[in-house]
Protein backbone atom coordinates (compact mmCIF):
# COMPACT_ATOMS: atom_id res chain seq x y z
CA UNK A 1 0.00 0.00 0.00
CA UNK A 2 1.64 3.36 -0.93
CA UNK A 3 0.96 7.02 0.98
CA UNK A 4 -1.77 7.82 -1.83
CA UNK A 5 -4.22 4.94 -0.35
CA UNK A 6 -4.13 6.22 3.20
CA UNK A 7 -6.97 9.06 3.71
CA UNK A 8 -7.86 10.86 6.40
CA UNK A 9 -11.89 11.09 7.50
CA UNK A 10 -13.55 14.10 6.57
CA UNK A 11 -16.48 13.82 8.42
CA UNK A 12 -17.70 13.57 12.42
CA UNK A 13 -16.42 10.04 12.45
CA UNK A 14 -19.59 8.71 13.79
CA UNK A 15 -19.86 5.98 11.87
CA UNK A 16 -17.77 2.65 11.89
CA UNK A 17 -14.73 3.13 9.78
CA UNK A 18 -15.73 -0.31 7.87
CA UNK A 19 -18.80 0.51 5.34
CA UNK A 20 -21.41 -1.41 6.63
CA UNK A 21 -23.50 -3.83 4.50
CA UNK A 22 -26.86 -3.04 3.45
CA UNK A 23 -28.90 -4.56 5.86
CA UNK A 24 -31.20 -7.60 4.35
CA UNK A 25 -34.79 -6.85 4.16
CA UNK A 26 -37.55 -7.49 6.50
CA UNK A 27 -39.22 -9.59 3.80
CA UNK A 28 -39.03 -10.95 0.34
CA UNK A 29 -42.71 -10.00 -0.23
CA UNK A 30 -43.70 -8.21 -3.12
CA UNK A 31 -40.27 -8.03 -4.51
CA UNK A 32 -38.56 -9.62 -7.57
CA UNK A 33 -35.31 -11.63 -7.04
CA UNK A 34 -32.85 -11.67 -9.75
CA UNK A 35 -30.87 -15.11 -9.81
CA UNK A 36 -27.17 -14.22 -11.44
CA UNK A 37 -25.43 -17.58 -12.85
CA UNK A 38 -21.91 -16.24 -12.58
CA UNK A 39 -21.15 -19.36 -15.36
CA UNK A 40 -19.15 -21.29 -13.46
CA UNK A 41 -19.94 -24.77 -13.35
CA UNK A 42 -22.96 -26.35 -12.09
CA UNK A 43 -24.09 -22.77 -11.19
CA UNK A 44 -26.86 -23.35 -12.56
CA UNK A 45 -27.99 -26.43 -10.65
CA UNK A 46 -27.71 -24.12 -7.67
CA UNK A 47 -29.82 -21.31 -8.61
CA UNK A 48 -32.58 -23.72 -9.93
CA UNK A 49 -32.72 -25.00 -6.70
CA UNK A 50 -33.36 -21.78 -5.11
CA UNK A 51 -35.36 -20.51 -8.11
CA UNK A 52 -37.86 -23.55 -6.89
CA UNK A 53 -37.49 -22.32 -3.34
CA UNK A 54 -38.79 -19.21 -4.50
CA UNK A 55 -41.37 -19.88 -6.29
CA UNK A 56 -42.83 -22.28 -3.78
CA UNK A 57 -42.62 -18.97 -1.18
CA UNK A 58 -44.36 -17.00 -4.00
CA UNK A 59 -41.41 -14.67 -4.65
CA UNK A 60 -40.80 -13.57 -8.19
CA UNK A 61 -37.68 -14.28 -9.53
CA UNK A 62 -35.57 -13.47 -13.04
CA UNK A 63 -32.63 -15.50 -14.18
CA UNK A 64 -29.51 -13.68 -15.59
CA UNK A 65 -26.08 -14.79 -16.77
CA UNK A 66 -22.87 -13.38 -17.50
CA UNK A 67 -21.29 -13.59 -20.92
CA UNK A 68 -18.08 -15.43 -19.06
CA UNK A 69 -17.17 -16.27 -15.61
CA UNK A 70 -13.70 -14.66 -16.13
CA UNK A 71 -14.87 -11.12 -15.76
CA UNK A 72 -16.78 -9.03 -14.20
CA UNK A 73 -19.85 -8.61 -15.27
CA UNK A 74 -21.00 -6.02 -17.89
CA UNK A 75 -22.46 -2.74 -17.02
CA UNK A 76 -25.53 -2.81 -19.37
CA UNK A 77 -26.11 -6.26 -17.40
CA UNK A 78 -26.32 -4.92 -14.02
CA UNK A 79 -28.02 -1.96 -14.39
CA UNK A 80 -30.80 -4.48 -16.22
CA UNK A 81 -30.58 -6.26 -13.22
CA UNK A 82 -31.18 -3.09 -10.75
CA UNK A 83 -33.94 -1.83 -12.91
CA UNK A 84 -35.84 -4.92 -12.82
CA UNK A 85 -35.18 -6.38 -9.17
CA UNK A 86 -35.25 -5.03 -5.73
CA UNK A 87 -32.87 -8.09 -4.68
CA UNK A 88 -30.24 -9.99 -5.80
CA UNK A 89 -28.69 -13.60 -5.10
CA UNK A 90 -25.01 -14.06 -6.86
CA UNK A 91 -24.50 -17.97 -7.22
CA UNK A 92 -21.49 -19.31 -6.53
CA UNK A 93 -20.47 -22.47 -7.42
CA UNK A 94 -17.33 -25.60 -7.42
CA UNK B 1 37.01 4.65 3.14
CA UNK B 2 37.41 0.88 4.55
CA UNK B 3 36.10 0.78 8.41
CA UNK B 4 33.88 -2.51 8.02
CA UNK B 5 30.37 -0.70 8.14
CA UNK B 6 28.22 -1.41 5.50
CA UNK B 7 27.09 0.95 3.04
CA UNK B 8 24.36 2.39 3.97
CA UNK B 9 25.40 3.15 7.69
CA UNK B 10 27.09 6.24 9.13
CA UNK B 11 30.07 5.98 10.87
CA UNK B 12 29.08 6.61 14.27
CA UNK B 13 32.59 9.02 14.81
CA UNK B 14 33.33 10.60 11.56
CA UNK B 15 31.68 12.64 9.11
CA UNK B 16 28.49 12.89 6.76
CA UNK B 17 28.31 15.29 4.37
CA UNK B 18 25.02 15.78 2.70
CA UNK B 19 25.61 16.54 -0.78
CA UNK B 20 23.39 16.78 -4.72
CA UNK B 21 25.02 16.87 -8.23
CA UNK B 22 22.08 19.71 -8.80
CA UNK B 23 24.47 22.49 -6.48
CA UNK B 24 27.19 24.01 -8.23
CA UNK B 25 28.69 24.24 -4.49
CA UNK B 26 28.52 20.67 -3.92
CA UNK B 27 30.06 20.24 -7.54
CA UNK B 28 32.90 22.45 -6.46
CA UNK B 29 33.58 20.94 -3.02
CA UNK B 30 33.94 16.82 -4.73
CA UNK B 31 37.59 17.01 -4.26
CA UNK B 32 36.89 18.11 -0.78
CA UNK B 33 35.22 15.16 -0.38
CA UNK B 34 37.22 12.69 -2.14
CA UNK B 35 40.06 13.85 0.15
CA UNK B 36 38.03 13.73 3.63
CA UNK B 37 37.06 10.14 2.29
CA UNK B 38 40.86 9.31 2.10
CA UNK B 39 41.26 10.96 5.75
CA UNK B 40 37.99 9.12 6.55
CA UNK B 41 35.68 7.52 8.20
CA UNK B 42 33.03 9.73 6.01
CA UNK B 43 29.99 9.06 4.40
CA UNK B 44 27.85 11.37 1.71
CA UNK B 45 24.62 11.27 1.57
CA UNK B 46 23.38 12.17 -2.06
CA UNK B 47 19.70 13.73 -2.68
CA UNK B 48 19.88 13.62 -6.62
CA UNK B 49 22.62 11.10 -7.56
CA UNK B 50 24.10 8.10 -6.67
CA UNK B 51 26.60 8.50 -8.60
CA UNK B 52 28.06 11.71 -7.10
CA UNK B 53 30.58 12.43 -5.81
CA UNK B 54 32.99 10.36 -7.65
CA UNK B 55 35.92 8.70 -5.72
CA UNK B 56 34.51 8.62 -2.48
CA UNK B 57 33.59 5.14 -0.98
CA UNK B 58 30.44 5.26 0.64
CA UNK B 59 27.76 7.36 -1.08
CA UNK B 60 24.28 6.72 0.08
CA UNK B 61 21.84 7.41 -2.50
CA UNK B 62 18.91 9.50 -0.36
CA UNK B 63 16.49 9.73 -3.38
CA UNK B 64 13.03 9.20 -1.03
CA UNK B 65 15.07 12.22 1.34
CA UNK B 66 13.97 10.39 4.62
CA UNK B 67 17.85 10.68 5.53
CA UNK B 68 18.34 14.27 4.83
CA UNK B 69 14.73 14.75 6.31
CA UNK B 70 15.78 12.91 9.64
CA UNK B 71 18.65 15.02 9.69
CA UNK B 72 16.67 17.92 9.19
CA UNK B 73 18.87 19.46 6.06
CA UNK B 74 17.78 22.80 5.09
CA UNK B 75 20.82 23.12 2.61
CA UNK B 76 23.63 21.27 0.80
CA UNK B 77 26.07 20.87 1.64
CA UNK B 78 26.04 20.37 4.94
CA UNK B 79 28.74 19.00 6.82
CA UNK B 80 28.11 17.00 9.85
CA UNK B 81 30.72 16.08 12.74
CA UNK B 82 29.42 12.27 14.59
CA UNK B 83 30.93 11.21 17.79
CA UNK B 84 29.41 8.19 19.44
CA UNK B 85 26.72 7.97 16.83
CA UNK B 86 25.82 11.41 18.24
CA UNK B 87 25.89 14.75 16.10
CA UNK B 88 28.46 17.41 17.62
CA UNK B 89 28.21 19.85 15.08
CA UNK B 90 27.58 20.99 11.69
CA UNK B 91 28.14 23.51 9.17
CA UNK B 92 26.15 24.64 5.86
CA UNK B 93 27.82 25.81 2.50
CA UNK B 94 30.93 26.06 2.13
CA UNK B 95 33.73 28.00 4.27
CA UNK B 96 36.82 26.71 4.64
CA UNK B 97 37.81 27.62 7.87
CA UNK B 98 35.00 26.08 9.12
CA UNK B 99 35.09 22.88 7.56
CA UNK B 100 38.77 22.64 8.44
CA UNK B 101 37.67 23.16 12.20
CA UNK B 102 35.20 20.26 11.63
CA UNK B 103 36.84 18.04 9.72
CA UNK B 104 40.81 18.99 9.69
CA UNK B 105 43.27 19.56 7.39
CA UNK B 106 41.72 17.36 4.88
CA UNK B 107 39.15 19.81 3.90
CA UNK B 108 40.97 22.51 2.88
CA UNK B 109 39.86 22.33 -0.59
CA UNK B 110 43.42 24.01 -1.98
CA UNK B 111 42.23 26.34 -4.93
CA UNK B 112 38.87 27.06 -4.41
CA UNK B 113 37.43 30.11 -3.32
CA UNK B 114 37.42 30.56 0.86
CA UNK B 115 33.96 30.75 0.67
CA UNK B 116 30.53 29.69 -1.29
CA UNK B 117 26.76 29.59 -0.05
CA UNK B 118 25.22 26.32 -0.96
CA UNK B 119 21.60 25.35 -2.18
CA UNK B 120 18.49 24.40 -0.66
CA UNK B 121 17.99 20.97 0.32
CA UNK B 122 15.57 18.58 -1.71
CA UNK B 123 13.69 18.00 1.42
CA UNK B 124 12.70 21.40 2.16
CA UNK B 125 11.64 22.17 -1.52
CA UNK B 126 7.92 23.22 -1.69
CA UNK B 127 5.65 20.74 -1.37
CA UNK B 128 8.14 18.17 -0.58
CA UNK B 129 8.66 18.32 3.36
CA UNK B 130 5.02 17.52 4.14
CA UNK B 131 5.58 14.53 2.32
CA UNK B 132 8.62 13.83 4.17
CA UNK B 133 6.18 14.37 7.46
CA UNK B 134 3.52 12.43 5.86
CA UNK B 135 5.70 9.76 5.46
CA UNK B 136 8.55 9.33 8.32
CA UNK B 137 7.52 11.97 10.64
CA UNK B 138 4.84 12.85 13.00
CA UNK B 139 1.86 14.44 10.79
CA UNK B 140 0.17 15.42 14.38
CA UNK B 141 -3.35 15.10 12.57
CA UNK B 142 -6.39 13.91 15.02
CA UNK B 143 -8.87 12.64 12.21
CA UNK B 144 -8.59 8.92 11.69
CA UNK B 145 -7.29 7.09 8.91
CA UNK B 146 -9.15 5.26 6.45
CA UNK B 147 -7.19 2.75 4.34
CA UNK B 148 -8.20 2.25 0.45
CA UNK B 149 -6.56 -1.10 -1.29
CA UNK B 150 -3.52 -0.66 -2.81
CA UNK B 151 -5.80 -1.24 -6.05
CA UNK B 152 -8.29 0.87 -5.50
CA UNK B 153 -8.84 4.27 -6.78
CA UNK B 154 -8.72 7.05 -3.75
CA UNK B 155 -11.08 8.88 -5.54
CA UNK B 156 -13.65 6.45 -6.16
CA UNK B 157 -13.20 5.45 -2.42
CA UNK B 158 -14.39 8.83 -1.52
CA UNK B 159 -17.55 8.70 -3.41
CA UNK B 160 -18.35 5.23 -1.91
CA UNK B 161 -17.96 6.72 1.46
CA UNK B 162 -20.31 9.46 0.65
CA UNK B 163 -18.07 12.37 1.09
CA UNK B 164 -18.35 13.94 -2.45
CA UNK B 165 -21.38 16.77 -3.48
CA UNK B 166 -21.63 14.64 -6.93
CA UNK B 167 -18.51 15.70 -8.46
CA UNK B 168 -14.86 14.12 -7.47
CA UNK B 169 -13.40 15.47 -4.56
CA UNK B 170 -9.06 15.58 -4.36
CA UNK B 171 -8.60 12.59 -1.60
CA UNK B 172 -7.46 13.91 1.44
CA UNK B 173 -3.96 12.61 2.28
CA UNK B 174 -1.44 14.03 4.72
CA UNK B 175 0.73 15.83 2.82
CA UNK B 176 -2.05 17.53 1.24
CA UNK B 177 -3.63 18.08 4.76
CA UNK B 178 -0.43 19.62 6.18
CA UNK B 179 0.35 21.67 3.47
CA UNK B 180 -3.49 23.14 3.80
CA UNK B 181 -2.44 23.75 7.25
CA UNK B 182 0.38 25.88 6.26
CA UNK B 183 -2.50 28.55 5.21
CA UNK B 184 -3.33 29.19 8.43
CA UNK B 185 -1.67 29.78 11.57
CA UNK B 186 -4.77 28.66 13.52
CA UNK B 187 -3.89 25.45 15.69
CA UNK B 188 -5.23 22.22 13.89
CA UNK B 189 -7.41 21.14 17.02
CA UNK B 190 -9.01 24.85 17.72
CA UNK B 191 -12.66 24.53 17.63
CA UNK B 192 -14.24 26.57 14.37
CA UNK B 193 -17.60 25.96 15.60
CA UNK B 194 -20.59 23.31 15.94
CA UNK B 195 -21.54 22.56 12.33
CA UNK B 196 -25.91 21.94 11.92
CA UNK B 197 -27.61 19.30 11.50
CA UNK B 198 -25.75 17.15 13.32
CA UNK B 199 -24.08 19.84 15.41
CA UNK B 200 -20.73 18.40 15.65
CA UNK B 201 -17.48 20.40 16.90
CA UNK B 202 -15.41 21.74 13.67
CA UNK B 203 -12.10 22.15 14.46
CA UNK B 204 -9.38 23.27 12.27
CA UNK B 205 -7.70 20.30 10.58
CA UNK B 206 -11.02 19.06 9.63
CA UNK B 207 -11.72 22.31 7.45
CA UNK B 208 -8.38 21.35 6.17
CA UNK B 209 -9.46 17.95 5.28
CA UNK B 210 -12.82 19.27 3.41
CA UNK B 211 -11.00 21.98 1.51
CA UNK B 212 -8.44 19.53 -0.02
CA UNK B 213 -11.44 17.73 -0.97
CA UNK B 214 -13.03 20.93 -2.44
CA UNK B 215 -9.90 21.75 -4.21
CA UNK B 216 -8.47 24.76 -2.15
CA UNK B 217 -4.70 25.77 -2.42
CA UNK B 218 -3.42 26.75 1.45
CA UNK B 219 -3.82 30.31 0.73
CA UNK B 220 -7.35 29.77 1.07
CA UNK B 221 -7.45 28.67 4.38
CA UNK B 222 -8.10 32.18 6.06
CA UNK B 223 -10.49 32.93 3.54
CA UNK B 224 -12.28 29.49 3.95
CA UNK B 225 -12.26 29.88 8.09
CA UNK B 226 -14.08 33.31 7.46
CA UNK B 227 -16.74 31.61 5.33
CA UNK B 228 -17.25 28.78 8.15
CA UNK B 229 -17.32 31.61 11.25
CA UNK B 230 -19.79 33.48 9.21
CA UNK B 231 -21.99 30.85 8.07
CA UNK B 232 -22.22 29.59 11.87
CA UNK B 233 -22.95 32.95 12.98
CA UNK B 234 -26.86 32.46 14.47
CA UNK B 235 -28.17 34.88 12.71
CA UNK B 236 -27.49 33.32 9.40
CA UNK B 237 -29.49 30.46 10.37
CA UNK B 238 -27.43 27.70 8.76
CA UNK B 239 -29.82 24.78 9.84
CA UNK B 240 -32.66 26.09 8.41
CA UNK B 241 -31.28 27.14 5.23
CA UNK B 242 -29.67 23.11 4.84
CA UNK B 243 -33.48 21.75 5.80
CA UNK B 244 -35.95 24.21 4.00
CA UNK B 245 -37.76 22.69 0.75
CA UNK B 246 -36.89 26.11 -0.85
CA UNK B 247 -33.82 26.98 -3.31
CA UNK B 248 -31.55 28.53 -1.40
CA UNK B 249 -28.10 27.61 -0.29
CA UNK B 250 -25.19 29.95 1.19
CA UNK B 251 -24.22 32.54 -1.31
CA UNK B 252 -20.53 33.59 -0.66
CA UNK B 253 -19.24 37.30 -1.28
CA UNK B 254 -15.74 38.02 -0.65
CA UNK B 255 -14.73 41.61 -0.08
CA UNK B 256 -11.41 43.57 0.26
CA UNK B 257 -7.23 42.12 0.24
CA UNK B 258 -7.48 38.96 0.07
CA UNK B 259 -9.83 38.08 -2.59
CA UNK B 260 -7.63 39.62 -4.69
CA UNK B 261 -4.47 37.88 -2.81
CA UNK B 262 -5.90 34.25 -4.01
CA UNK B 263 -6.98 35.57 -7.41
CA UNK B 264 -10.72 35.41 -7.09
CA UNK B 265 -12.94 36.47 -10.12
CA UNK B 266 -15.09 39.30 -9.81
CA UNK B 267 -15.26 40.46 -13.36
CA UNK B 268 -15.61 38.15 -16.24
CA UNK B 269 -18.23 35.31 -15.82
CA UNK B 270 -17.95 36.15 -12.21
CA UNK B 271 -20.92 34.54 -10.96
CA UNK B 272 -19.92 31.49 -13.77
CA UNK B 273 -17.41 28.58 -13.94
CA UNK B 274 -13.62 28.91 -14.33
CA UNK B 275 -11.75 30.44 -11.21
CA UNK B 276 -10.52 27.78 -8.35
CA UNK B 277 -10.68 30.48 -5.60
CA UNK B 278 -14.12 31.08 -6.54
CA UNK B 279 -15.49 27.41 -7.36
CA UNK B 280 -13.38 25.64 -4.48
CA UNK B 281 -14.31 28.29 -1.34
CA UNK B 282 -18.10 28.01 -1.88
CA UNK B 283 -17.69 24.47 -2.70
CA UNK B 284 -15.39 23.71 0.79
CA UNK B 285 -18.25 25.05 3.05
CA UNK B 286 -20.84 23.03 1.31
CA UNK B 287 -18.60 20.00 2.00
CA UNK B 288 -18.22 20.62 5.57
CA UNK B 289 -21.74 20.81 6.26
CA UNK B 290 -22.36 17.55 4.33
CA UNK B 291 -19.22 15.61 5.98
CA UNK B 292 -18.89 16.82 9.58
CA UNK B 293 -22.39 18.09 9.77
CA UNK B 294 -24.39 15.53 7.94
CA UNK B 295 -26.45 17.62 6.34
CA UNK B 296 -27.37 15.36 2.90
CA UNK B 297 -29.86 15.87 0.39
CA UNK B 298 -32.81 14.12 0.91
CA UNK B 299 -31.54 13.63 4.49
CA UNK B 300 -31.52 16.99 6.13
CA UNK B 301 -31.51 18.78 3.38
CA UNK B 302 -35.47 18.68 1.92
CA UNK B 303 -34.96 20.85 -1.02
CA UNK B 304 -37.96 20.06 -3.55
CA UNK B 305 -35.87 21.52 -6.74
CA UNK B 306 -32.31 23.01 -4.65
CA UNK B 307 -29.92 24.84 -6.95
CA UNK B 308 -27.02 24.48 -9.13
CA UNK B 309 -25.10 27.33 -6.37
CA UNK B 310 -26.18 24.30 -3.93
CA UNK B 311 -22.46 22.94 -5.39
CA UNK B 312 -20.85 26.14 -4.70
CA UNK B 313 -21.72 30.09 -5.41
CA UNK B 314 -18.54 32.40 -4.26
CA UNK B 315 -17.34 35.45 -5.78
CA UNK B 316 -15.93 38.31 -5.67
CA UNK B 317 -17.04 42.11 -5.20
CA UNK B 318 -15.30 44.60 -8.33
CA UNK B 319 -13.69 47.19 -5.66
CA UNK B 320 -11.66 48.73 -8.48
CA UNK B 321 -13.70 51.92 -8.67
CA UNK B 322 -12.60 54.37 -5.37
CA UNK B 323 -15.88 56.05 -6.11
CA UNK B 324 -17.77 52.70 -5.15
CA UNK B 325 -18.66 51.73 -1.66
CA UNK B 326 -18.03 48.11 -1.52
CA UNK B 327 -20.32 45.95 -0.10
CA UNK B 328 -18.65 45.02 3.22
CA UNK B 329 -18.00 48.77 3.93
CA UNK B 330 -21.68 49.61 3.69
CA UNK B 331 -22.21 46.52 5.98
CA UNK B 332 -19.59 47.96 8.87
CA UNK B 333 -16.54 46.73 7.71
CA UNK B 334 -13.33 49.07 7.66
CA UNK B 335 -11.72 50.02 4.56
CA UNK B 336 -8.86 47.89 3.85
CA UNK B 337 -10.20 44.78 5.67
CA UNK B 338 -11.28 41.69 4.34
CA UNK B 339 -14.51 40.26 4.71
CA UNK B 340 -17.28 37.70 3.85
CA UNK B 341 -21.06 38.06 3.40
CA UNK B 342 -23.04 35.23 3.41
CA UNK B 343 -26.56 35.36 1.24
CA UNK B 344 -29.40 32.94 1.53
CA UNK B 345 -28.87 32.59 -2.42
CA UNK B 346 -31.36 30.98 -4.81
CA UNK B 347 -29.75 31.29 -8.09
CA UNK B 348 -28.91 33.59 -10.59
CA UNK B 349 -31.99 35.17 -12.20
CA UNK B 350 -30.51 37.50 -15.30
CA UNK B 351 -31.93 40.90 -15.56
CA UNK B 352 -31.43 42.69 -19.73
CA UNK B 353 -32.40 46.15 -19.85
CA UNK B 354 -30.60 47.74 -22.92
CA UNK B 355 -32.48 50.90 -23.38
CA UNK B 356 -32.32 52.46 -20.43
CA UNK B 357 -29.81 55.70 -20.30
CA UNK B 358 -30.45 57.79 -17.11
CA UNK B 359 -30.35 56.42 -13.87
CA UNK B 360 -34.00 57.12 -13.17
CA UNK B 361 -34.66 54.68 -15.87
CA UNK B 362 -32.41 51.72 -14.75
CA UNK B 363 -34.00 52.19 -11.28
CA UNK B 364 -37.49 52.13 -12.59
CA UNK B 365 -36.32 48.86 -14.86
CA UNK B 366 -34.51 47.25 -12.07
CA UNK B 367 -37.29 47.42 -9.64
CA UNK B 368 -40.16 45.83 -12.08
CA UNK B 369 -37.21 43.13 -12.33
CA UNK B 370 -36.95 42.55 -8.30
CA UNK B 371 -40.43 42.36 -8.05
CA UNK B 372 -40.20 39.22 -8.93
CA UNK B 373 -38.42 38.02 -6.40
CA UNK B 374 -40.11 34.80 -5.15
CA UNK B 375 -43.25 36.18 -6.93
CA UNK B 376 -44.33 39.55 -7.77
CA UNK B 377 -47.32 39.39 -5.54
CA UNK B 378 -45.06 38.77 -2.48
CA UNK B 379 -43.44 41.39 -0.37
CA UNK B 380 -40.96 41.52 2.99
CA UNK B 381 -40.44 37.95 2.97
CA UNK B 382 -37.18 36.55 0.89
CA UNK B 383 -34.17 39.54 0.04
CA UNK B 384 -32.60 39.94 -2.64
CA UNK B 385 -28.59 40.51 -3.87
CA UNK B 386 -28.24 43.04 -7.10
CA UNK B 387 -25.25 42.41 -8.97
CA UNK B 388 -24.82 45.26 -11.28
CA UNK B 389 -22.61 45.06 -14.25
CA UNK B 390 -20.18 47.61 -15.35
CA UNK B 391 -22.36 49.13 -18.05
CA UNK B 392 -25.67 49.43 -15.66
CA UNK B 393 -23.03 50.85 -13.11
CA UNK B 394 -21.93 53.72 -15.92
CA UNK B 395 -25.14 54.54 -16.26
CA UNK B 396 -25.92 55.20 -12.52
CA UNK B 397 -22.23 56.79 -12.26
CA UNK B 398 -22.66 59.21 -14.97
CA UNK B 399 -25.66 60.00 -13.60
CA UNK B 400 -24.05 60.94 -10.12
CA UNK B 401 -26.09 57.55 -8.09
CA UNK B 402 -23.57 56.62 -5.96
CA UNK B 403 -24.14 53.56 -3.57
CA UNK B 404 -26.62 55.24 -1.12
CA UNK B 405 -28.42 57.10 -3.87
CA UNK B 406 -29.15 53.82 -5.79
CA UNK B 407 -30.58 52.08 -2.83
CA UNK B 408 -32.88 54.80 -1.63
CA UNK B 409 -33.86 54.94 -5.05
CA UNK B 410 -34.15 51.69 -5.43
CA UNK B 411 -36.63 51.72 -2.67
CA UNK B 412 -39.03 54.22 -3.14
CA UNK B 413 -39.32 52.51 -6.20
CA UNK B 414 -40.02 48.74 -4.54
CA UNK B 415 -43.03 50.04 -2.78
CA UNK B 416 -46.60 49.50 -4.07
CA UNK B 417 -50.05 49.16 -3.57
CA UNK B 418 -51.31 46.43 -0.79
CA UNK B 419 -54.50 46.09 -2.79
CA UNK B 420 -52.44 45.18 -5.89
CA UNK B 421 -50.65 42.61 -3.91
CA UNK B 422 -53.27 40.96 -1.66
CA UNK B 423 -54.29 37.67 -2.16
CA UNK B 424 -57.13 37.01 -5.35
CA UNK B 425 -55.90 40.44 -6.48
CA UNK B 426 -55.47 40.69 -10.26
CA UNK B 427 -57.01 37.02 -10.33
CA UNK B 428 -54.27 35.06 -8.71
CA UNK B 429 -54.68 33.49 -5.63
CA UNK B 430 -50.83 34.05 -4.43
CA UNK B 431 -50.14 37.21 -2.84
CA UNK B 432 -50.17 39.04 0.89
CA UNK B 433 -52.70 38.78 3.67
CA UNK B 434 -55.78 41.00 3.16
CA UNK B 435 -54.22 43.13 6.03
CA UNK B 436 -52.09 45.11 3.40
CA UNK B 437 -54.68 45.92 1.53
CA UNK B 438 -54.72 49.59 2.35
CA UNK B 439 -51.09 49.95 2.84
CA UNK B 440 -48.26 50.85 0.84
CA UNK B 441 -46.09 47.59 0.90
CA UNK B 442 -42.57 47.61 0.53
CA UNK B 443 -40.68 44.97 -1.62
CA UNK B 444 -38.28 43.89 0.93
CA UNK B 445 -37.00 44.35 4.60
CA UNK B 446 -35.18 47.09 5.20
CA UNK B 447 -31.71 46.77 4.16
CA UNK B 448 -32.92 43.52 2.56
CA UNK B 449 -31.19 44.33 -0.87
CA UNK B 450 -27.94 43.66 -1.31
CA UNK B 451 -25.63 45.40 -3.79
CA UNK B 452 -22.99 44.65 -5.17
CA UNK B 453 -20.83 45.15 -8.39
CA UNK B 454 -19.33 42.64 -10.47
CA UNK B 455 -19.23 41.20 -14.08
CA UNK B 456 -17.42 41.72 -17.22
CA UNK B 457 -16.87 45.11 -19.24
CA UNK B 458 -19.67 44.21 -22.06
CA UNK B 459 -22.72 43.99 -21.78
CA UNK B 460 -26.14 45.86 -20.39
CA UNK B 461 -27.36 42.64 -18.00
CA UNK B 462 -26.99 42.93 -14.19
CA UNK B 463 -28.00 39.50 -11.59
CA UNK B 464 -30.42 39.09 -9.42
CA UNK B 465 -30.20 36.85 -6.75
CA UNK B 466 -33.49 35.73 -4.94
CA UNK B 467 -33.04 35.00 -0.87
CA UNK B 468 -35.16 32.60 1.08
CA UNK B 469 -38.35 33.15 2.62
CA UNK B 470 -36.77 32.38 6.08
CA UNK B 471 -35.48 36.41 5.51
CA UNK B 472 -38.87 37.09 6.74
CA UNK B 473 -38.09 37.45 10.33
CA UNK B 474 -35.55 40.45 9.92
CA UNK B 475 -34.49 39.52 13.80
CA UNK B 476 -33.85 36.23 13.24
CA UNK B 477 -32.57 35.45 10.27
CA UNK B 478 -30.13 38.11 8.02
CA UNK B 479 -27.38 37.89 5.79
CA UNK B 480 -24.23 38.72 7.65
CA UNK B 481 -21.31 39.84 7.03
CA UNK B 482 -18.04 39.14 8.72
CA UNK B 483 -14.57 40.23 8.71
CA UNK B 484 -11.66 38.03 7.54
CA UNK B 485 -9.28 37.27 10.36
Amino acid sequence: MNSATKLRDPTAETSPTRRARLAPPPSVAGKSVALMDIGKARGSEFIDRLEDHFKKAGVTTRRYRKPTNTKVAPTDLLQKIAAENQLAVIALSD
Amino acid sequence: MPDGLPANVLPSDGLVIVAKRDCPTCVLIEPVMQSLDRAGPLAVISQDDPAFPAGVGRVIDDHDLERSFRLNIEAVPTLIRLKGGIEVERTVGWDRAEWIRLAGHAAAGDGLPAWQPGCGSKSVEPGVHEILVARYGDTGLKARTIAVGEWDDPMEACFERGWSDGLPVVPPTDDRILRMLGGTDRKPDEIVGIIPPNLVPCTVEKVAINAVMAGCKPEYMPVVLGVLEAALDPLFVLHGLLCTTHFSGPLVIINGPAAKAIGMNSGVNALGQGNRANATIGRALQLIVRNVGGGLPGGMDRATLGNPGKYTFCFAEDESDPDWEPLAQRRGIPAGKSAVTLFHGEGVNGFIDQKSRTPEELVRSLAMGLFGVGHPKLCLGGNAVLVLSPEHYKIFKDGGFNRRRIEDELYKALKRPGSELIRGAQGIAEGMPPSFADQVVDKFQPGGLLIVRAGGEAGLFSAIIGGWPGQSVRDECQAVTHEIR
